[in-house]
């Protein structure tokens, strides 16, 4: 399928593409808008994969909701590039090294694929074609997988909690509405009414 | 050459056509909904609305489109000029692109995709971007604030519209927008799951950033909010978005919970109508109720609107969830897919 | 796989088509219309008064708050979505499986309530 194999080309190139300008446009907000053109290329390539339900989270969840803070947190606090460039030679070796130890990383998992002693089984998993790609993963993931995926749960846990204990500041002058005492007031306790003597007074 | 003809330009042309026929009217009813809105809403409050031009006033919006069309596109001086532009085209494309996976009738469908729902929830969770980036953009007060109110606003609705869908799709089985649909042959969603009905219009409204919930435009204080500095079709875009958006939602309310297509009782008189003719009906109705809350309700406060979010609608439709998937399980009823 | 890819093509070329007619709007109204640019027009709209400051200003950091617990319930559904289709499948042990998972964040969730963070002010 010669459509297929040109998309495939056309999502990388964006892709790799996008991640340069990431890290080489001087506005931090236009860096986030070409993270988000990769992360739609990445879902690109996920789709040619024929993983739908990935791509379609990674969609959802890294653009729909990671991006939103990232644009969130460069847009708003005024970033100053310039001096953030400064120390760019600085920071080089560092980075290259742990650029280096992704680098070597990602070349173990991808040789795993090449010389695991019993890489012939893992890679006659069927594709899966009578059943869709969501319900292959369901099928494993909350039984097969329980352990990471309760793992799972206690790290959105700590997120939860972890970003409660570094954000929240409670305005102590901030007016709030207490709904319960609002529908708790009685017309008998707020308000008497009197009868005047016409010509009296009070 | 025939190959080149039946295999590859014949399908596109037929791709094509079906874009046209789905954009076209999608334009029309768009440009339909605001008349039908001021109208509506002239009705509730005893005015006449729009009838000057045209018989009914019914050229109204087409005088208000060429009107937009022919005006100077400002851009103001302290903006970013790309994402300044590139805010109003993002969100008319999403309000276009989401239609490509609604089934309109039982296989009028163009892109009958497995993830068709998630599609639909993964666009409109793309929709707070033309926002930000218009709010940002601008370089002017009201229009920060707006499309900051404008994103915590929905975010914090998507999150209980996503328990809403899983709540739906217990109960259907599957990811894809057809098969929804024909699981609610034998009884509309909207009938078991009558709370989630509820909360899935009220965050839509939230979502569209309808009355009551369009803080992040209120007049009053924000004088239009994000898009404040917008003018001629920039302006133009926002708004055929958000009303493409509007339909948009009513449409996914019919297929999650009125039936899609399918006639309320497949008998006689109800099955002669076409399914389509059902589906826009159905939209037309959950339409007429956002112009009705419009003209009804007075505007949220931004507390109130947050503790709904959060405080009720995340906590009860979770807590559905929960329910639904245990009364299925012990029931045995749940669809073997 | 084939036939899945082959359902995804008419998006693509609907996302060309939404792309051209979105820019195209925009392109002949530049064009056809005159344009008369000044700086009083161009200046951003602040009720009259002349833009006092930069608009971009430190904000709330509840903003922040919303958007990272955005983020954590985001994920939340999207590991019930696969559950929700296959719960027939994985019957009462997946079942459970997810009321676990759930019940762990719910903890968290009962923290913000009590923390108040979900209080808007």
């Amino acid at each position: 399928m010669i459509v297929q194999a040109l998309m495939f080309y056309v999502f990388a190139a964006v892709a790799v593409a996008g991640a340069v300008m990431v890290i080489s446009a001087r506005n931090p907000v236009h860096s986030v808008l070409y993270l988000i053109l990769v992360f739609f290329n990445a879902a690109g390539l996920f789709l040619l994969l024929g993983a739908e339900f990935l791509a379609m989270m990674l969609v959802i969840v890294y653009v729909g909701a990671v991006a939103v803070l990232f644009l969130f947190v460069v847009m708003m606090l005024d970033i100053n590039t310039l001096r953030l460039r400064e120390g760019f030679l600085q920071y080089l070796p560092t980075g290259a090294v742990v650029g280096l130890i992704l680098l070597v990383e990602l070349a173990m998992a991808g040789g795993g694929w090449v010389f695991a002693s019993d890489v012939e089984e893992l890679r006659a998993v069927p594709v899966l074609s009578e059943i869709s790609n969501t319900e292959a993963l369901g099928r494993v993931m909350y039984t097969d997988y329980l352990y990471p995926f309760q793992t799972a749960g206690v790290v959105l846990l700590v997120a939860m909690v972890g970003s409660i204990m570094l954000t929240l500041r409670r305005r102590p002058d901030a007016r709030r509405q207490n709904i319960a005492a609002q529908l708790a007031r009685h017309k008998k306790d707020t308000l008497e009414i009197k009868k005047v003597p016409s010509g009296g007074g009070i | 050459m025939a190959e080149l003809w039946d295999g590859y330009l014949w399908p596109l042309i037929v791709i094509i056509a079906k874009i046209v026929l789905i954009v076209g009217p999608l334009l029309i009813a768009v440009a339909y909904l605001t008349y039908a809105e001021r109208k509506v809403i002239g009705a509730m409050q005893m005015r006449k609305g729009p009838n000057v031009v045209g018989p009914f006033g019914l050229l109204q919006p087409m005088a208000d489109g060429v009107k937009l069309f022919l005006k100077e596109t400002v851009i103001p001086t302290g903006a970013n000029r790309v994402v300044f532009v590139l805010a109003p085209v993002l969100t008319f494309f999403l309000a276009l692109v989401a239609w490509a996976v609604i089934p309109f009738s039982e296989g009028w469908v163009l892109a009958d995709i497995n993830v068709g729902i998630l599609y639909l929830f993964a666009i409109s969770s793309l929709g707070v971007y033309g926002i930000i980036m218009a709010g940002w953009a601008s370089n002017s007060k009201y229009a920060f604030l707006g499309g900051l109110r404008s994103a915590g606003q929905m975010v914090s609705y998507e999150v209980s519209i996503g328990f809403v869908l899983v709540a739906v799709l217990l109960t259907a089985g599957s990811l894809n927008l057809s098969k929804i649909v024909e699981a609610q042959r034998s009884v509309w969603f909207v009938i078991p799951h009558l709370p989630m009905f509820v909360i899935f219009y009220i965050s839509g409204l939230a979502e569209t950033n309808r009355c009551p919930f369009d803080l992040p435009e209120a007049e009053s204080e924000l004088v239009a909010g994000y898009n404040v500095e917008y003018s001629a079709m920039t302006f133009a875009q926002f708004f055929l978005g958000e009303y493409a958006n509007m339909i948009l939602m009513a449409a996914m309310g019919a297929i999650l919970f009125l039936g899609g297509w399918l006639p309320p009782f497949d008998v006689a008189p109800f099955n002669w109508l076409p399914g389509i003719v059902w589906f826009f009906l159905k939209i037309a109705f959950l339409l007429f109720g956002f112009l009705w809350v419009r003209a009804t309700f007075p505007r949220y406060r931004y507390d109130q609107l947050m503790r709904l979010g959060w405080k009720v609608f995340l906590p009860f439709s979770l807590f559905w969830v929960v329910l639904t998937a245990g009364v299925l399980l012990a029931l045995g009823r749940l669809p073997q897919g | 796989m084939e036939d899945t890819l082959r359902e995804y093509l008419p998006i693509l070329i609907f996302l060309v088509i939404a792309v051209a007619m979105a820019v195209g709007m925009l392109v002949m109204s530049y064009i056809v219309v005159p344009q008369h640019p000044d700086s009083e027009k161009d200046s951003a709209y602040e009720c009259g008064f002349e833009a006092f400051e930069d608009a971009r200003v430190k904000f709330d950091v509840r903003f922040y708050l919303v958007a990272i617990l955005f983020i954590v319930f985001d994920l939340e559904v999207a590991f019930l979505f696969p559950w929700a289709i296959t719960l027939g499948k994985i019957g009462m042990f997946g079942f459970w499986s997810m009321v676990v998972f759930l019940a762990i964040l719910t903890v968290g969730f009962i923290y913000e309530w009590k923390k108040g963070a979900l209080e808007w002010e």
